[in-house]
């Protein structure tokens, strides 16, 4: 019953979107209040409806009614809780039930807080906000409904992948969409900008918030999936430039691209169209991802060409959005007139070069992975783009970027002075060259990406502290007097500073595991050791391991340093039953300094086991930085001048004095 | 998301160490070759994953075959050839420079270098536009900024 109740509200819901797509857009070409009014409301009924078929669906997960086929399919009545409910979204359909449900939570947002927008404006932004529920809503019910039932039921599911049974990853997911379709409201506000051939300041202080929560909610997620990757599949990577993993990359770089090109719209009124067709990427690169992760492309063309149906509907999705997105702006664009002048040299043309860089990064990153695919299809010549080919790709192009961040925000507005900004970085520049030598000093015959790439970390790092210590004045004011500076500063620009300093920390943590990881791949007995990066570890044993449905065996380690007991890890090998599906679990010893990372392989013939042992430096600076970017992103959005709205276009002075 | 738990699955499939204690050259220089040699070759019957990391018996078994090459003192370039001979262009994660992969590998940089000198070009028009004040403006500028007594 609680299921046809969902299925039912999931239907309503479609309906709603026709409602909240149809009705404000006419009102709004014909000015009618009335039906611009419907806009708000229908947002927040269709959400409402949406998450009643999600709590739905969630329902049967938990009280595991495997008379709906979806749950049959994918969960199983001995499931811990927690991988009951993300079991919801551990499969194609309710996973699209989670993307609908996000994207409805936006459009109530936007209907919520969006009292400061004029009213025309913000029933056009629901109304496109609509149009693409309208069709991910069709794409579910016609396609991928979750709520089939199954007669007659059977007993028991077929269970949830083991290894997916992990906190990681449970929460992987709900990030990432929450990611992808943020920045729907940016395509919507575009596209509602171009239908009313209007952007100002204003509509880009509208649009950066939901971009930058977007942009945060992304950032933690890859972090998140990389982190899951790193200590789950066992040898200690951490990205892999999978295209599962590109997929949601492409809509970061350029996501990242448009949060900077948005200030220069606020600040400056200028590349207004720039920033449209970035948001209107942006959006796109999130369906691209959506296309390629669900319509099954990727594991091979042919099983999509056998089994089209979802990807074709994504497919033409796509087409629909993307391409009318792009006639109305080649139609639009030129009602639209540039804005401010700027010379080469200042923060606009730095901000310029950062989308210019980060939009080629991202064209590697597309090419990389759309074009074996092109090609296959094409010609049917079979090629592999791999991680060789984005590091010659996307490393260049990303390298400069790097470069150039600390030195953007030294640069005035319209006309800067390059020497001088120069000249407050050369504290941190020196510095930075200081740590470069140093470890070059250290590890002489290491690769030369290590001092180069700690230096480029450093540099990042220091040259945000300069900035932010430029702004308090803190070598030449009192310690009071700064401390005012601090508290007055806007939270956007302490947030930029936390978001720049994060990147370089996780710079550091990745040129570090790339260019010292440790490892040492030996046979050792019960009782033998070996030493990884001045660990002594000691294999203690095996103990053999019986859990709720699988065998295998604990491999114990003692961890000590000169002499001193650091640990005990242990190393699990798990085999699943049935299907015989190994697993194994890593050891992991974490310091800020280096993780210790122990996995027990296979026994060999003389009654010893393989392992495998890695010390991995500064690893966790990595998914450190990640946080302190999310962190910097919410002080960023605690700035004032967002919740207090834009400043309304002064209407009053033209209407005035009209008597 | 569930490919990637297809993929996991297929990862995880298998016994987890990839490089195994017995296939290690003694010569640590000729061990450092095979590994940088095995992260540029895919395992084929895994989803995008290089014979290095991976488990499968394939890869061990072109584990082993790089290394018994290496021994017989061939260089990288004779082995790439060989094992692409066996197995294709598919085999290797880093797309040789051929016809069919030129826009693969160039495209990427003709995009920055394009779109940098289309910047670079419109910038010009920009600078010239923008006149210097005239006296009267001054004036008023001089007036609006000046405080009110």
């Amino acid at each position: 019953m609680i299921a046809e109740l969902g299925h039912f509200a999931l239907v309503l819901a479609l309906a709603m979107a026709i409602v909240q797509f149809a009705l404000p857009l006419y009102g709004a070409h014909r000015n009618d209040r009335v039906l611009m009014n419907v806009a708000a409301p229908a947002a927040m009924v269709q959400f409402t409806l949406v998450a009643l078929a999600f709590a739905a669906l969630m329902h049967a997960y938990v009280v595991s009614d495997f008379s709906v086929q979806n749950v049959y399919e994918n969960s199983h009545s001995a499931k811990p809780l927690l991988y009951k409910i993300s079991g919801v979204w551990g499969n194609h359909e309710g996973s699209m039930v989670l993307w609908v449900l996000i994207l409805s939570l936006f459009g109530a947002a936007v209907a919520l807080f969006g009292n400061n927008l004029p009213l025309e404006l913000k029933s056009r932004v629901l109304a496109v906000q609509g149009s693409i529920g309208l069709a991910f809503l069709l794409f579910v019910v016609l396609t991928s409904n979750p709520f089939i039932r199954l007669d007659p039921p059977p007993i028991e599911g077929n269970g949830l992948n083991p290894i997916l049974q992990d906190p990681a990853l449970a929460f992987h997911p709900p990030f990432l969409y929450t990611g992808y379709v943020g920045l729907s409201v940016a395509f919507s506000f575009s596209v509602a900008a171009l239908i009313e051939g209007k952007v100002d300041a204003a509509w880009a202080r509208w649009v950066r918030p939901w971009t930058l929560l977007a942009w945060m909610f992304l950032t933690v997620g890859i972090a998140m999936g990389s982190w899951w990757a790193y200590y789950e599949l066992g040898w200690g990577g951490w990205w892999f430039w999978d295209p599962v993993e590109n997929a949601s990359f492409m809509p970061w770089l350029v996501a990242t691209a448009l949060i900077h090109t948005a200030i220069v719209v606020e600040k400056r009124n200028a590349l207004k169209l720039w920033t449209i067709l970035l948001s209107i990427l942006a959006f796109s690169l999130s369906l691209v991802g959506t296309f390629l992760v669900r319509s099954g492309v990727l594991t091979s063309v042919h099983a999509f060409a056998v089994d089209p149906e979802r990807g074709v509907f994504i497919l033409g999705i796509l087409c629909i959005f993307i391409g009318g997105a792009l006639t109305l702006f080649a139609i639009r664009a030129p009602v639209l007139r540039a804005g401010g002048l700027f010379a080469p040299i200042s923060r606009e043309g730095a901000l310029v070069v950062n989308n210019l860089l980060l939009c080629a990064a991202c064209a590697a990153v597309f090419i990389g992975t759309l074009y074996p695919l092109g090609l296959e299809s094409l010609t049917g010549d079979k090629i592999s783009v791999g991680p060789p080919f984005f590091n010659l790709t996307f490393g260049p192009i990303i390298l400069p970027l790097l470069m150039l961040v600390p030195v953007g925000p030294f640069l005035t507005w319209k006309r800067a002075d390059l020497s001088s900004a120069l000249q407050r970085l050369w504290a941190a520049a020196a510095l930075a060259l200081l740590g470069g030598i140093a470890v070059l000093a250290v590890h002489q015959r290491g690769p030369w990406l290590a001092p180069v790439g700690i230096a480029l970390g450093l540099w990042l790092l220091l040259g945000s502290l300069a900035e932010f210590a430029q702004k308090l004045q803190l070598s030449r004011t009192s310690w009071s007097s700064s401390w005012s500076r601090l508290t007055g500063l806007p939270g956007s620009s302490i947030g930029m500073t936390l978001a720049h300093a994060g990147l370089g920390i996780a710079v550091m943590g990745i040129v570090a595991i790339t260019a010292w990881k440790e490892e040492h791949i030996v046979v050792l007995k019960p009782g033998e050791n070996i030493s990884v990066a001045g660990y002594e570890v000691t294999f203690t044993g095996e103990t053999p391991l019986t859990g709720a449905n699988y065998t295998g065996s604990t491999g114990a380690f003692q961890v000590t340093r000169n002499g001193a007991q650091v640990t005990k890890l242990v190393s699990e090998k798990r085999i699943f039953q049935p299907g015989g599906m190994n697993t194994t679990e890593v050891g992991l010893h974490q310091t800020i300094m280096g993780d210790l990372y122990v996995v027990m392989g296979d026994r060999m013939n003389d009654g010893g086991r393989a392992m495998r042992m890695y010390f991995n430096p500064l690893v966790s600076l990595i998914w450190l930085g990640a946080v302190i970017m999310f962190a910097g992103g919410i002080l960023s959005l605690s700035d004032r001048r967002y919740r207090i709205g834009a400043p309304k276009p002064s209407l009053r002075r033209t209407i005035a004095p009209a008597e | 998301m569930r490919l990637l738990i297809l993929l996991v699955a297929i990862l995880l499939a298998v016994p987890a160490v990839a490089v195994q204690p017995d296939e290690i050259l003694k010569d640590p220089m000729l061990e450092s070759r095979a590994r940088a040699l095995s992260a540029e070759l895919r395992c084929l019957v895994c989803q995008n994953q290089s014979i290095d990391d991976s488990d499968a018996p394939l890869a061990r078994d072109l584990r082993i075959m790089i290394r018994e090459h290496l021994v017989a003192k061939e260089t990288d370039q004779q082995i790439m050839d060989f094992v692409v001979s066996r197995y294709g262009e598919y085999v290797l994660l880093k797309p040789r420079l051929t016809g069919s992969t030129l826009l693969l590998w160039g495209s990427p940089f003709a995009i920055l270098l394009i779109a940098g000198f289309a910047l670079w070009w419109r910038r010009a028009p920009n600078a010239a536009t923008e006149k210097p004040l005239t006296e009267a403006e001054r004036a008023e500028l001089r007036r609006a900024m000046t405080p009110e007594a």
